[in-house]
């Protein structure tokens, strides 16, 4: 199969997935015990005339079908309703913060592959040893840790009583009405305008919550590199390797690291939904001005069109990145193609 | 003393087939086993008794943890009368922590008891059955899947309400797809085995088919995920109940006193989220450990692999 075709395949398959998808987003929350109209109006003792009133300017006392067909109609538009908290249609809000998201996510997804990669290199050359038990420990521990509690720990030990790193925000106070953004990317913008004042900055505010996002990713990181260089340091190649005398380090860091990437790469791209779930989390605690944060803000509002404009938005996105990695990912390793 | 206990803990896995010797080696099973059991026991003892009264013992836990205490210092760190400080409403820290186990205990054992019984039936039936009842479920469930569980759950809990029950509902919910692309999986395979196809041919009626022989031999994979998922589960309880979704106040409930204490934090008040945080990772973390040492027990491959 041609790259073309492949690529077409993936990106056909991916219709009926999003399509679906935002089906289940719809009838799960038109469909799930509770009211959001009552939620709205801020739980209980409201008279039934308001809430008549309510359910008519939002639209749901209409039949469910009609509400569907409006609802798909509108994603297909690009037409994600209108935020009754900003006043500002939903999509806007959304794009507006989709760059401080992402640039979270990457950095979170670096500081993920540096613990996890290089801690399962160290539990996989040395298997069966106490460094390798040690880390074992580790990995599976840092799938028990509570995300947001990890984010405050650290707010704790580094922003409060060390004083290194700043606990909250993308940039200082004093950038606030100087910094033109440009790509909505800090790190970025930072490197295009060679403002190294600004540069450090942006990398002081990222450090905190990237690494609290990446740490909880790291365990499962470092579980498939000890399992798949434990597989490739089997490898007869890697005996060759070994017996042309070559030095330990060039075996484990050339010959073997460099097969062994293929599954590392792969789970990367698809831990991605799991990072969007951390960053929910992080944003919260880190008032990091993204969609996660957007969202749980929107339901503190009972912000009804925001919160099922940004799940929405959200399984989109997903479905696209999970498209890209999967094309990425042919070209990496043209074996999947077929 | 211990050993009795860990041998009545381990009894069910001996029933499900696990070997004397093999169990010998699961340190990290035996460990996780007496870390949940710690840990239920403790809900037990000290939870929730009915009028905003806890604990079944005078001194566990030895305050009310609901109760403000006049005589108690405000925000006081840790010390011999408090082990665990007291916080901004002038209640023992210690008290809050020890009862408030029982939650996200509740709450994932519940949840993932749902999600296995709802997401597994449909697995099995969709796997049999096959043609497009299989593949309209497929994807409807592969779409569930991949999107990031937190943030359904949190979508749900804000529709549903909040609370134990929204909070398990909406967690069961997302861990249907889980083990409906297990057991799926798994009946795919077994079904294909000729052992089905002897029973098959010998006039098996399908429902009993489906039943008596390819449900059981899809069990073993189920076991060695659900631990994982409580161990998820817990950690999704306590992201609930962290964003306010979870038990009203003032019931002591470690997601919830974390957010309260995140308020005290630029004081440097640490003994606030501390412990029930620590809390937390431990429960987590020992169900995390069984479900290590059942994939173990399951998958003999899976054990360490000697290179060299």
């Amino acid at each position: 199969m041609g790259l073309t075709k492949y690529i077409l395949q993936r990106f056909v398959l991916t219709i009926p997935m999003v399509f679906i998808l935002l089906s289940v987003v719809f009838l799960v929350l038109r469909l799930m015990p509770g009211d959001p109209v009552l939620a709205m109006l801020g739980g209980r003792n409201v008279s039934p005339e308001l809430m008549e009133r309510k359910r008519h300017e939002m639209g749901l006392d209409k039949p469910l079908g009609v509400q569907y067909v409006e609802y798909m109609g509108g994603i297909l538009r690009g037409d994600f309703g209108k935020s009754s908290r900003t006043g500002q249609p939903v999509l806007y809000e959304l794009f507006s913060r989709l760059p401080a998201t992402v640039e979270l996510a990457i950095w979170g997804m670096f500081f993920a592959g540096l613990f996890g990669i290089t801690t399962g290199i160290l539990a996989a050359t040395r298997a069966d040893r106490p460094a390798d038990h040690t880390v074992r420990v580790f990995h599976i521990g840092s799938f028990a840790l509570p995300i947001f509690w990890v984010g405050l720990m650290l707010q704790v030990i580094f922003g409060v009583k060390l004083g290194w790193f700043p606990v909250a925000g993308r940039l200082a106070g004093r950038y606030a009405f100087t910094f033109n953004r440009i790509t909505g990317f800090y790190f970025l913008d930072a490197l295009i305008l060679r403002d190294w004042a600004l540069l450090a900055d942006v990398v002081k505010h990222l450090v905190l919550p990237a690494v609290t996002l990446g740490l909880a990713q790291a365990g499962l990181l470092g579980r498939i590199t000890r399992a798949s260089m434990l597989e490739v340091l089997d490898a007869d190649y890697v005996t060759t390797a070994r017996s042309k005398g070559l030095a330990e380090r060039i075996v484990v860091m050339k010959h073997a690291l460099r097969n062994a990437l293929i599954p590392i790469v792969t789970v990367l791209g698809l831990q991605f939904a799991i990072l969007m779930g951390g960053a929910v989390l992080t944003e919260t605690v880190f008032s990091w001005p993204g969609i996660a944060g957007f969202l749980v803000r929107s339901l503190d509002a009972r912000d009804w069109w925001a919160l099922q404009g940004t799940i929405a938005f959200i399984g989109i996105f997903i479905a696209t990145i999970n498209l890209v990695v999967d094309i990425l990912y042919s070209f990496i390793d043209p074996r999947v193609r077929y | 003393m211990s050993r009795w206990l860990v041998r009545a803990i381990l009894w069910p896995f001996r029933k499900l087939g696990a070997g004397r010797a093999a169990i010998r080696h699961q340190t990290l099973l035996k460990v996780g086993l007496v870390m949940v059991t710690a840990f239920i026991a403790m809900a037990v003892i000290c939870g929730p008794r009915g009028g905003g009264e806890y604990g079944l013992l005078p001194f566990a836990p030895p305050y009310n943890p609901e109760q403000s205490y006049s005589e108690f210092p405000r925000l006081a760190p840790p010390s011999p009368s408090h082990w665990m400080g007291t916080d901004h409403l002038q209640r023992d820290v210690f008290s809050r922590v020890i009862a408030g186990g029982w939650a996200p205990i509740a709450v994932a054992f519940a949840s993932i008891a749902i999600a296995l019984s709802v997401g597994s039936l449909i697995g099995w039936v969709s796997g049999y059955i096959g043609g497009w009842l299989d593949r309209v479920l497929s994807l409807t469930m592969d779409a569930i899947y991949s999107f990031p569980s937190m943030i359904l759950a949190i979508a749900l809990v804000a529709v549903i309400g909040t609370g134990i029950t929204p909070m398990i509902a909406a967690i069961a919910f997302v861990y249907v797809p889980t083990y409906f692309r297990i057991t799926r999986a798994e009946v795919l395979q077994v079904r294909e085995q000729t052992f089905v196809e002897a029973a098959r041919a010998v006039g098996v009626p399908g429902p009993r088919l489906l039943l008596r022989h390819i449900a059981p031999n899809t069990v073993n994979a189920i076991m060695a995920v659900s631990s994982f998922n409580i161990a998820d589960a817990i950690l999704t309880e306590a992201a609930l109940s962290f964003l306010g979704y979870g038990l009203p106040p003032p019931a002591p409930d470690w997601g919830f006193d974390i957010q309260n204490g995140q308020r005290f934090l630029q004081a440097g008040y640490w003994w606030l989220i501390t412990f029930p945080g620590l809390m937390i990772l431990a429960l987590s973390l020992g169900f995390g450990l069984i479900g290590e040492g059942v994939s173990d027990l399951m998958n003999p491959k899976r054990r360490r692999k000697k290179i060299r």
